[in-house]
């Protein structure tokens, strides 16, 4: 088994376990901040299946934008709750 | 005035697509199509026995389609007529959001978070270098991965680190919804263009020129970078939209 292989191997249960976290974590900051981590391990994941594209946009999208916009909302909805 | 112009650009541009449309050879009449030479067949039959010859980066000219990346050729050249549908759809979107979250009187949301006086300064530094990295995404997307779309989003997530990282910034919005519709109808345009003298709609009118140099691949650049200007501004107005709110 060469490097690449172990790689991926760690890769992938890695994401099965942030996964999981962003799914059972209490807090939804913290399951927001998980999923970002998915994210950017999806990225990795996806240099290693040869997709620098796909890798690009997710690592934009998936952990930039997507994660802010989630951290902004769940902000703005706090503080409407706190009213 | 207003109305009329809007017609007589309607008239022109039917007008245009009329007569570039009559005697195509690409749009036969009813029945007489030959449907074993449409571009699905032919590149089922095309053979890939024969030796296609060697194409060299740096050297190769007068090839079926100029880019070096795989990806863009067939997003931005083979299928360039879905990539206007998608821009349609993230256009749709932001014009979801804006009739849902646009008001008159807007002022920033106030949130229990202000960023002090580090995190203000070092967002501007980092504001320069993440706008930079999207602009070259978006020019080398005929080169290297990415293109319009990822440089785009790159440019929309600077604008989100300005808006992060200062609780009274605002963007010039008005700049944003001119710049994506100039280069909305810049893309149509230049589809319409290739309608009028190639015969395709969006057809790559332009020399290929020499894999792998940046003037190269024809319209593909100009429509990466037009592609990425629409999708920059359109997603940083949608993030203008979620933090704002209307006055009192």
């Amino acid at each position: 088994m060469d490097l690449v292989n172990i790689v991926e191997i760690i890769v992938s249960v890695l994401m099965l376990i942030l996964a999981f976290l962003a799914i059972n974590s209490k807090s939804l900051v913290k399951s927001v901040m998980f999923l970002s981590a998915l994210s950017m391990l999806a990225v990795v994941g996806f240099v290693l299946m040869k997709a620098p594209d796909v890798a690009v946009t997710e690592a934009v999208i998936g952990s930039g934008l997507v994660t802010s916009l989630f951290i902004f909302t769940l902000l703005a909805a706090r503080k409407v709750g706190n009213k | 005035m207003k109305n009329f112009l809007a017609f007589i650009t309607v008239l022109v541009l039917g007008y245009m697509i009329v007569v570039s449309l009559d005697n195509n050879e690409a749009f036969p009449a009813y029945g007489e199509a030959d449907v074993s030479s449409r571009v699905s067949q032919a590149f089922i039959d095309r053979s890939v026995t024969e030796d296609p010859g060697d194409i060299i980066f740096g050297q190769a000219t007068n090839l079926e389609s100029g880019p070096a990346n795989i990806v863009t050729a067939i997003v931005a050249d083979y299928r360039s007529f879905d990539t206007l549908g998608e821009v349609t759809v993230l256009f749709v979107s932001s014009l979801g959001v804006a009739l849902l979250l646009g008001g008159k009187k807007q002022k920033r949301l106030e949130l229990n978070f202000h960023p002090n006086f580090m995190l203000r300064v070092g967002s501007r530094a980092l504001f320069g270098i993440i706008l930079m990295t999207g602009v070259y995404i978006a020019i080398h997307g005929h080169l290297t991965p990415g293109g319009g779309f990822p440089g785009g989003a790159m440019i929309a997530s600077s604008m989100l680190l300005l808006y992060l990282a200062d609780d009274e910034f605002r963007a010039k919005i008005k700049g944003f919804k001119m710049l994506e519709s100039f280069a909305g109808t810049a893309y149509v345009l230049i589809g319409l263009t290739g309608l009028l003298l190639g015969g395709y709609f969006l057809e790559n009118l332009l020399d290929n020129g020499v894999i792998g140099d940046l003037f190269s691949a024809g319209i593909i650049p100009i429509v990466y970078v037009l592609i990425g200007l629409k999708v920059g501004s359109e997603i940083s107005g949608i993030i203008d939209n979620f933090l704002t709110e209307e006055g009192v």
